[in-house]
């Protein structure tokens, strides 16, 4: 770290702004008090109450279904689409066609999706939020896959093919495998995006089946209580382990 | 068959098979794309042009009225505080961004990983989360103000939540990361070559840093600006939930013409002047970044 020198305040000052409030509400998690930003005492009881806490259970529950839904399409869609895009098409406008719903404002893509359910008479529940979900958890699949296979040689593909094996032996035998980490980390992140997304969802789920982001929203909205932060401090650590998961299997991969 | 002929109909068979592979894996991706993306920011872009129904939806009667209103001196206000708070917040961004996706070009290989993560890392955890951890720093009585209370820098509990600073603080602590990574990859980019060229003809190190690398990695500067920028504009969670609604900006806007006011077209109109904003800006960024190579082509 010799070259850092001055530079070492922005780095400390980044990491502090970014991991302080994500310390302070995991270390208040573990507060007695009944004011959730007031230290009183060591306790693990808000762990216990968001077992009994009927609103969150089904809230998790609904969000469990949609992501692990999504989770499964998104990658089976996105995995397609990237070899589509690196082996057939090569072309950056197709491409950044179908990356684009990684991109666009999710507002605007959430109030359009609500008009296009309403015009079609897609009643809003969670297979309203799992289509909505999927299409850009497809886009950040199909990248990292993309990202992939540009470092895979394609010329093991044509060798399969010239000696005689079909599309569909040559893709499970030599484009599957290879792409196979990828796929993993994609499937993972979109897991993560599903899990927590809010802003989507708040405009194409129904009133009887929030999900999970959206119990915490309108926990938040109605005042902050003690269960949200240990909520928040067991939510943190379910992203950050499937994160950095994810990072691993890709890195591992791209070292070999 | 000749020869020819046989050679002309394979190759008319590998085209066809190209075209049936294109078709089979690209196909169901990028009907998805135009089913669940497309047609609905088209459908925005339709229902602009007509009336609200009474209950939310729409009555198809052209006409063009939704864009006037937006020129409506309320919204007009509204305009200005969003690009204020999301033009600081960018501000802010670049200034401690910068230099930090600098620090992290300049580390080992194994720290520049660990330290690329570690800036992501917030990034793919719960939004909500993040924005809900401010209510508890910021609050009168939360950790901020007892640590500076208990340090004897301030005399009273200040009033840090549910102000527009507290809005800013929000989008930066949320958008910070997008701004880290394209400026990192810019710097990376820079030719070490060009860098040492010019401390060789004896350039100062501010000298280099301002005439080489700052113009070479404008791109990614404004790739994370626009990545700040825009999504600021459209966000109605941090200013409802630390700007305790004080502080309206478009994303509350639009939120509420959709579920309050049921004005649907309006809404629309909202929200399409935020897709355009970054479709523009991506543009502009574009042409800036074709004049910057070129010129470095042309001048090496």
């Amino acid at each position: 770290m010799s070259k850092v020198g001055w530079l070492r305040l922005p780095l400390a000052v980044t990491y502090a702004f970014l991991y302080i409030p994500i310390v302070v509400l995991v270390i208040m998690s573990f507060n007695a008090s009944k004011t959730p930003f007031v230290w009183t005492g060591f306790s693990t009881k808000w762990y216990g109450e968001l077992l009994n806490n009927e609103l969150i259970r089904e809230g998790f529950i609904n969000t469990m279904i949609v992501a692990v839904s999504a989770t499964i399409l998104a990658t089976a869609l996105g995995t397609m689409l990237a070899i589509g895009i690196a082996r057939y098409f090569r072309s950056a406008i197709v491409e950044a066609y179908s990356l684009a719903p990684a991109i666009i404002p999710d507002l605007a893509l959430a109030i359009g999706l609500l008009a296009l359910f309403s015009l079609i008479g897609v009643s809003l529940s969670l297979v309203s939020v799992l289509l909505s979900h999927v299409v850009f958890g497809m886009a950040f699949v199909a990248a990292v896959v993309i990202a992939r296979l540009g470092q895979t040689d394609s010329s093991l593909e044509e060798a399969s093919r010239d000696l005689g094996a079909s599309a569909v032996s040559t893709f499970f035998r030599i484009t599957l495998p290879s792409i196979a980490p990828a796929i993993i980390a994609g499937a993972l992140l979109v897991f993560t995006l599903s899990l927590d997304e809010f802003v989507v969802a708040y405009f194409t789920d129904g009133p009887t089946t929030p999900t999970l982001p959206i119990v915490i929203y309108s926990m938040v909205r109605f005042g902050v209580t003690p269960e949200i932060n240990a909520l928040a401090a067991l939510l943190l650590l379910v992203s950050f382990t499937i994160v950095l998961s994810a990072q691993r299997i890709t890195r591992l991969t791209d070292s070999v | 068959m000749s020869p020819s002929e046989k050679r002309i109909s394979g190759r008319g068979a590998t085209e066809r098979r190209a075209l049936s592979a294109r078709a089979v894996f690209a196909g169901p991706g990028l009907l998805y794309v135009t089913l669940f993306m497309s047609l609905p920011l088209l459908l925005i872009l339709v229902y602009s042009f007509f009336t609200r129904g009474r209950f939310g939806g729409i009555v198809w009667d052209f006409t063009l009225d939704n864009y006037g209103r937006a020129f409506e001196p309320v919204y007009l206000k509204v305009f200005g505080t969003s690009i204020v708070i999301a033009g600081i917040t960018t501000l802010l961004a670049l200034l401690l961004g910068y230099p930090t996706a600098y620090a992290i070009t300049r580390l080992s290989p194994r720290w520049r990983t660990i330290a690329l993560v570690l800036v992501v890392l917030p990034f793919w955890t719960n939004f909500l989360i993040r924005t809900y951890a401010w209510i508890i720093l910021l609050n009168s009585e939360g950790p901020l103000n007892s640590a500076l209370l208990d340090l004897g820098i301030i005399g009273a509990p200040l009033g840090l939540l549910y102000t527009p600073a507290a809005v800013v603080v929000g989008l930066l602590y949320a958008y910070l990361p997008l701004v880290v990574l394209p400026v990192y990859a810019s710097i990376e980019r820079v030719d070490r070559q060009l860098l040492e060229a010019a401390s060789n003809l004896g350039a100062s190190r501010i000298r280099t840093f301002v005439d080489v690398t700052l113009p070479l990695t404008l791109p990614g500067v404004m790739i994370g600006a626009i990545f700040v920028f825009v999504p600021s504009m459209g966000n109605f969670v941090v200013p409802e939930l630390l700007g305790g609604g004080k502080t309206v900006m478009v994303g509350n806007l639009i939120r509420d013409q959709f579920l309050e006011a049921r004005d649907w077209p309006f809404g629309s109109v909202l929200a399409l002047f935020v897709v355009f904003l970054l479709v523009a800006l991506f543009a502009l960024q574009a042409a800036i970044s074709r004049r910057i190579n070129g010129k470095q082509v042309t001048r090496v």
